[in-house]
């Protein structure tokens, strides 16, 4: 039991944190701009895309740190030409846009790169398992995957709180209309900001790219989770972003190893359903079988009882 | 106004884009135009690839001997996405394009909706009929209460190949613990019943541990599972996993270092070998199907080869040998390439020898075709016996227990309505 409880803490902090790199762009450009980028999980897609190709030139080094660039730069490319001109017309050709430009990259993407998932491995160095425990190995790579999310949020938790920058983004994150009053160039604070956001998002999808499966699909299935963290952790909230992420993260992970199901929690009752009923297949389905659709069962609680999110001061 | 000229001008240029997945061909009237409706997009589509290949690869062989009734096969793809409506969509567009012969083999919730489909197309197109020939889909019900005249079946189903790893696990002594994981749907739910009520009859000695479904061609990282299975204790898994879902399933396994027995349907599809060899799960990875590379049949080895230079994969896939093989018998004696129901009426009852040696024959009662199935374990070869590896890995399949055609029958409740 400890054994099976440290591992999925392992695992769920891992997604979690892998959750938390596209989160935070994705709060970080809805509190500035009002704009809930559905794109967002498309330039995840992009970076580990990108990564793929880049490693099989130069290696996956260098792919780690030309990959992000090159899709934040995309991400500035898109806010300049893109949305600042659909901007005037209000938030729903907003929405529209960056809904559209989701199927936009992944069109693109297959046209490019197939419709197959593609062969992007765990570079050499990283292929051992770094420690065993309970005779489970713990992959390396999974290691890194951990240690580089924790990086990147403590840069960026410093970047916020400690630098000028940060000043004017946290600033713009509860009042942007006063810092354009107070004479910043908000234009470009916007695209720099959505294209940093891209970048982080594209640094998860060239980490994620070879532990998890790099193919067309991969923004479609992880993009409603997304919107499910922001929502939770409150939007506009880069620490309720993390909470959430973390929660999510663990959540879904646990959940998969609860063998529960409202047989077992009513027994008491003495009542089991006649074999062959509706209520009978409901009594038997566990919480394991229900995992990946819990998420969606918090996000509509939160909806409901706390709709400005965890940590959130905005209505959403 | 003109406005509205240019808007339907582009509507009309769009429209006739769309159509451009359909056949190119000059003489396009003179070939039999087979539609193979499989993921060739997305989660499924490395599985689905590799089936088109397949096809492609049997009309170009039987093209190349004077074709079927006198005409040449062509076979047309068309993505489905593993999704029952997307499925029906696509089947429509088949039979517009003039195919009449659908293909259809992953994922039994679509098979399911296709064989439906089509036995209401049949009866309200007299004469536009078609046939649905399934490589793959294994679901036994396909067969038994929801049988029609239309579907033919040449993967052994799931029940067949359930009772043949069991009655090769009943002599498995160290077998102690089972944990079962399986795709959350009609097929993977029908392995885990099966399992469980064959084990409880051939080895009620043997502890269930775990009994797992998880959703279908959705999980990227099964390291939960893994970890769940490894904290069970299990000896012995058990899983009708295909597609991503085996082979992500075993490199997860392989990262975590577990190492149990693995019996499997599918563990020789895309990515699995490479994912056994990581795991160094050597001959402990075992399959059941009708066929794999190493078995000694001189015609199967030289075929093997052939493709194997041609498209740089195995064949995953003898059953649609037998197939495509038994569609163009079946032409030649209806000695019609469109009349599919003198074409099904040909395929019933017929008697072939299968791709990887030995005699099959398609069950009138019920379009169940019946063939040798073996039991197979991936590790390390005897070059002399054992020719073909795998995923370039160098390991390969080495027969564990081969089951004869009359020793895989089961019986069927299927009530056939003919036409």
């Amino acid at each position: 039991m400890a054994e099976l409880i440290i591992i999925s803490t392992l695992n769920g902090v891992l997604f979690g944190m892998l959750l938390f790199l596209m989160a935070s762009g994705l709060t970080l450009i809805f509190s500035m701009m009002g704009v809930l980028n559905f794109a967002h999980a498309s330039f995840y897609m992009l970076g580990a895309f990108f990564g793929f190709q880049i490693a099989r030139w130069a290696g996956f080094w260098p792919a780690l740190v030309i990959a992000p660039i090159l899709v934040g730069g995309v991400g500035m490319l898109v806010e300049r030409y893109g949305l600042r001109n659909v901007h005037k017309h209000g938030h729903v050709p907003e929405l529209l846009f960056t809904f559209g430009l989701a199927f936009v990259i992944e069109e693109v993407v297959q046209m490019i790169w197939g419709k197959a998932p593609v062969d992007f491995r765990v570079p050499a160095l990283l292929d051992f398992p770094a420690f065993t425990i309970f005779a489970t190995n713990y992959p390396a790579y999974k290691l890194f995957m951990l240690a580089i999310s924790v990086a990147i949020f403590v840069a960026l938790f410093a970047m916020l709180t400690r630098t000028r920058v940060g000043l004017i983004v946290q600033a713009a994150l509860t009042h942007p209309h006063m810092v354009a009053h107070l004479g910043h160039n908000v234009p470009l604070v916007f695209m720099t900001v959505f294209g940093f956001g891209a970048g982080l998002a594209a640094i998860a999808g060239v980490i994620a790219g070879p532990a998890l499966v790099t193919q067309a699909s991969m923004a479609a299935l992880l993009g409603p989770i997304l919107f499910v963290v922001v929502v939770v952790g409150g939007l506009g909230s880069l620490p309720g972003a993390f909470v959430a992420s973390l929660l999510i993260g663990l959540l879904q992970t646990f959940a998969v190893s609860v063998n529960l199901s409202m047989a077992d929690l009513l027994s008491f009752l003495n009542f089991t359903p006649r074999p062959g009923t509706v209520l009978r297949d409901l009594w038997q389905v566990t919480v394991a079988q229900i995992a990946p659709i819990l998420p969606y069962i918090l996000l509509v609680l939160v909806l409901i009882f706390k709709p400005t999110g965890l940590m959130g001061t905005r209505d959403t | 106004m003109t406005n509205i000229l240019i808007r339907g001008l582009a509507a009309a240029a769009f429209a006739s884009f769309g159509s451009l997945g359909l056949p190119l061909a000059a003489n396009a009237q003179d070939t039999i135009k087979v539609a193979y409706i499989d993921p060739l997009s997305g989660p499924g589509a490395t599985i689905g690839e590799v089936g088109l290949k397949t096809f492609q690869f049997l009309a170009d062989e039987i093209n190349a001997k004077g074709g079927a009734a006198g005409k040449k096969f062509e076979v047309l793809g068309f993505d489905n996405k593993v999704n029952p409506q997307e499925t029906l969509v696509q089947a429509q567009k088949a039979v517009d394009a003039g195919a009449r012969i659908l293909i259809q083999g992953n994922g039994s919730s679509v098979a399911a909706a296709l064989q439906d489909w089509a036995a209401k197309h049949n009866d309200r197109n007299p004469g536009k009929e078609v046939l649905y020939l399934n490589y793959a889909a294994v679901d036994p019900v396909l067969t038994n209460d929801k049988c029609t005249f239309s579907h033919f079946r040449w993967d052994a189903n799931s029940d067949i190949k359930m009772e043949a790893l069991t009655n090769y696990m009943k002599g498995q002594t160290g077998i102690k613990k089972v944990y079962l994981i399986n795709q959350d749907y009609s097929f993977g739910q029908s392995v885990r019943d099966t399992a469980l009520a064959m084990l409880k009859a051939k080895r009620p000695d043997v502890a269930i541990v775990g009994n797992e479904l998880h959703p279908l061609l959705k999980v990227t990282d099964f390291a939960p599972y893994i970890a769940k299975i490894k904290a069970s204790g299990a000896d012995t898994v058990i899983t009708g996993n295909w597609g991503q879902d085996m082979s992500l399933l075993i490199k997860a396994a392989a990262d975590a270092g577990l190492q149990t027995n693995w019996y499997t349907y599918y563990a020789g599809g895309t990515g699995g070998p490479v994912a056994i060899k990581q795991a160094n799960l050597n001959h402990k990875v075992f399959a059941i199907a009708e066929g794999h590379a190493n078995v000694p049949f001189a015609a199967s080895q030289a075929t093997e080869k052939a493709f194997r230079a041609k498209y740089g994969v195995t064949v995953f896939y003898p059953r649609a040998f037998n197939q495509m093989r038994m569609l163009a018998a079946a032409m030649n004696k209806a000695g019609s390439a469109t009349d599919v129901k003198k074409i099904g009426a040909a395929l019933e009852d017929m008697k072939f020898e299968v791709f990887n040696g030995g005699e099959g024959f398609m069950r009138k009662d019920d379009h169940q075709f019946f063939q040798p199935m073996y039991v197979s374990s991936l590790g390390e070869r005897d070059a002399a016996k054992e020719p073909f590896d795998e995923e370039g890995t160098g390991w390969g399949w080495r027969t564990v227990a081969r089951i004869e055609t009359k020793d895989t029958m089961l019986p069927t409740s299927c009530k056939m309505q003919r036409p």
